[in-house]
């Protein structure tokens, strides 16, 4: 499939598109964050935890630092750590998938024999003690998180792989003497992108979940900066006299999860019409 | 179906070995002397010899070089010895062994009532596909799969513990009330936080299914020898759809667990997890490793009985033909 007939179907479908505009919204409101007259990080206790107003429109949160503007930095801060793992999940998951794939024998059995064992442990918890014992940066959660989704990709492109080595065009290529290393790059590759970015479409929306979920728990993005996830952390204590604080970082991440969940979701229906029927 | 079996428990094995490893790395290549707890002079005052240190270390498994620290750990929690908590010199195994059933509580509960609301919502999707019934459920089933599960929790707590006061926001017991209709009812709110994931994606799964299982030809005979609609579905489509629940199940068995650590945590429940997180919190690596190591055995498990089950129920796999996947 071809660029231009993907985004002709990617625009005929109503809820991609919806769900493009809102996820764009959600970005774009992230990178503005500065145009908001208010510091995210200024401390003011004379107006702390204020309910919606005027001059805050959705409050004040316990330090009395204004929760719109919070949640707009909180975004960018979640949706780099999101976007940062999916990048790295996606190229390690179609390398190995695409070698595993097209090498065949051992090598493939050895990946995913690997990636069996990536699938069978719980990933949450593992990312937790490593992340207890471990410098806590962006870098290292990145890496963390990455390192247990790259094992969806690799699955994908595995199997699309397997099927796309037998096409003609490969075996063409094959027999004029092109390299694996070529033929892998430069024919299997740009024929996997459907299947790609609907994984990196699924991947960053799981990426953005266990983010939140993380920080949360308090094992994610550390103090002074913060994410969603870790903006619901410190709002837990004040659920009872200012439920608001923990409203608005929670429904960024459903509204963004969402999104890029269902885009994921009706790109692969649109690629796989069988499952449509 | 002896060779599955074979080959399925050589796997586990080796998942196993690594995971233990692993593991047993953590307090292997954790900054810090494990010794500072008691050597530090914030803690005592007493200043130990170097051969009272030693012996400490001996006793607390801390010598020699890192394949024989393995072996003499691993072989040690073969026997059953998990080692005294550094934090509070209880035992580790009896300490978990104290929480487990708790978790299991929780993720069973919540993993029954997934498979309950699962099968009909799906059948219903799937069965008037595109209609105004399936787009509802549909929606609802993508709202499941995108909520930040403690979030929903912290809402539920906001909406039905704070507001309306109808049921407890944390912990298992009242205390002081030994009934296991407390347990219940302080169990509500997380089961079903624990169990909005899991429904969401067997739903999901069921719907294509009952799709697929409709364009079947032998659902078309029996229709057209003029069986009733709901009799179909129920005696014919729902058969044929348990089947691949059994492998979804076990597939999401970790996400289970996780999950499970995630709401116990939000709201306090004393299992497994909120133990782990303690654990972490108070640099407690005994206990931090013999809990990695349960987990993943309870995880192996449940995905080797996932995959046996599916292998009984399925004459084609019985007869050695493997499921394709990976």
């Amino acid at each position: 499939m071809d660029r231009r007939a993907m985004k002709k179907i990617f625009f005929s479908n109503k809820m991609t598109v919806i769900c493009a505009v809102l996820l764009l919204l959600v970005i774009l409101a992230s990178l503005l964050a500065p145009l908001s007259p208010y510091d995210p990080d200024a401390v003011n206790v004379a107006e702390r935890l204020q309910g919606m107003s005027g001059r805050h429109i959705l409050g004040t949160d316990d330090l009395g630092r204004d929760t719109f503007t919070r949640a707009l930095y909180g975004g960018r801060v979640s949706l780099l750590v999101g976007s940062a793992a999916m990048c790295v999940a996606v190229l390690a998951g179609t390398f190995i998938g695409t070698v595993s794939g097209y090498s065949g024998g051992r090598i493939d059995m050895v990946c995913m024999r690997i990636v069996d064992i990536f699938l069978s442990v719980p990933s949450l918890l593992f990312i937790i003690v490593v992340y207890a014992f471990m410098p806590r940066n962006i870098m290292t959660l990145v890496l963390m998180l990455a390192s247990f989704s790259w094992t969806k990709v690799a699955r994908v492109v595995r199997a699309q792989t397997l099927s796309l080595k037998e096409r003609d065009f490969v075996t063409a290529a094959k027999a004029l003497g092109v390299s694996r290393g070529r033929i892998i790059w430069r024919h299997i590759i740009p024929n996997l992108m459907p299947q790609v970015i609907v994984a990196a479409s699924l991947s960053i929306a799981n990426a953005i979940l266990d983010e939140s979920a993380l920080s949360f728990l308090g094992y994610g993005v550390q103090l002074p900066m913060a994410s969603w996830g870790s903006m619901l952390q410190s709002a837990q204590q004040y659920i009872l006299h200012n439920p608001i604080l923990a409203v608005v970082p929670g429904t960024m991440i459903l509204i963004t999860v969402l999104c890029f969940n269902v885009m994921g979701d009706m790109l692969q229906q649109i690629l796989d019409p069988k499952l449509v029927k | 179906m002896k060779d599955l079996i074979m080959k399925r428990l050589a796997q586990m094995a080796v998942v196993f070995v690594i995971v233990s490893m692993f593991a047993f790395s953590i307090i292997y290549f954790s900054p810090g002397d494990p010794l500072y707890l008691y050597t530090s002079p914030s803690v005592s005052t007493y200043k130990m010899s170097e051969e009272q240190l030693d012996d400490m270390r001996a006793s607390l498994g801390l010598e020699g070089n890192v394949v024989q620290r393995y072996i003499d750990w691993a072989g040690k929690m073969l026997k059953g010895d998990w080692g005294l908590s550094i934090s509070n010199h209880q035992p580790v195994k009896k300490q978990i062994l104290d929480r487990l059933p708790n978790t299991i509580g929780l993720m069973g509960a919540a993993l029954v009532l997934s498979v309950l609301l699962a099968i009909p919502l799906g059948l219903l999707a799937g069965y008037h596909k595109n209609k105004w019934i399936d787009n509802l459920i549909s929606a609802v089933s993508y709202l499941g799969i995108s909520l930040p599960a403690f979030w929903f929790g912290i809402m539920l707590i906001i909406v039905f513990s704070l507001k309306l006061g109808w049921l407890p926001s944390a912990g298992m017991r009242t205390i002081g009330v030994e009934s296991a209709l407390d347990v219940i009812r302080h169990g509500i709110l997380p089961v079903i936080v624990l169990s909005v994931n899991n429904t969401a994606v067997f739903v999901r799964y069921i719907r294509s299914n009952t799709i697929e299982q409709k364009e079947e030809e032998y659902v078309m005979t029996v229709i057209s020898k003029g069986v009733p609609r709901m009799q179909v579905l129920l005696r014919h489509v729902l058969k044929n759809c348990l089947l691949p629940i059994i492998t979804i199940v076990g597939m999401n068995f970790g996400t289970l667990i996780t999950g499970s650590f995630i709401v116990e945590s939000v709201f306090g429940w004393p299992g497994l997890g909120t133990l782990c997180m303690d654990a972490i919190n108070s640099r407690d690596y005994t206990m931090i490793m013999g809990i990695t190591v349960l987990t993943c055995i309870v995880l192996l498990i449940g995905n080797f009985l996932a995959d046996i089950l599916y292998g009984f129920a399925d004459p084609r796999i019985k007869q050695g033909k493997e499921a394709q996947n990976g």
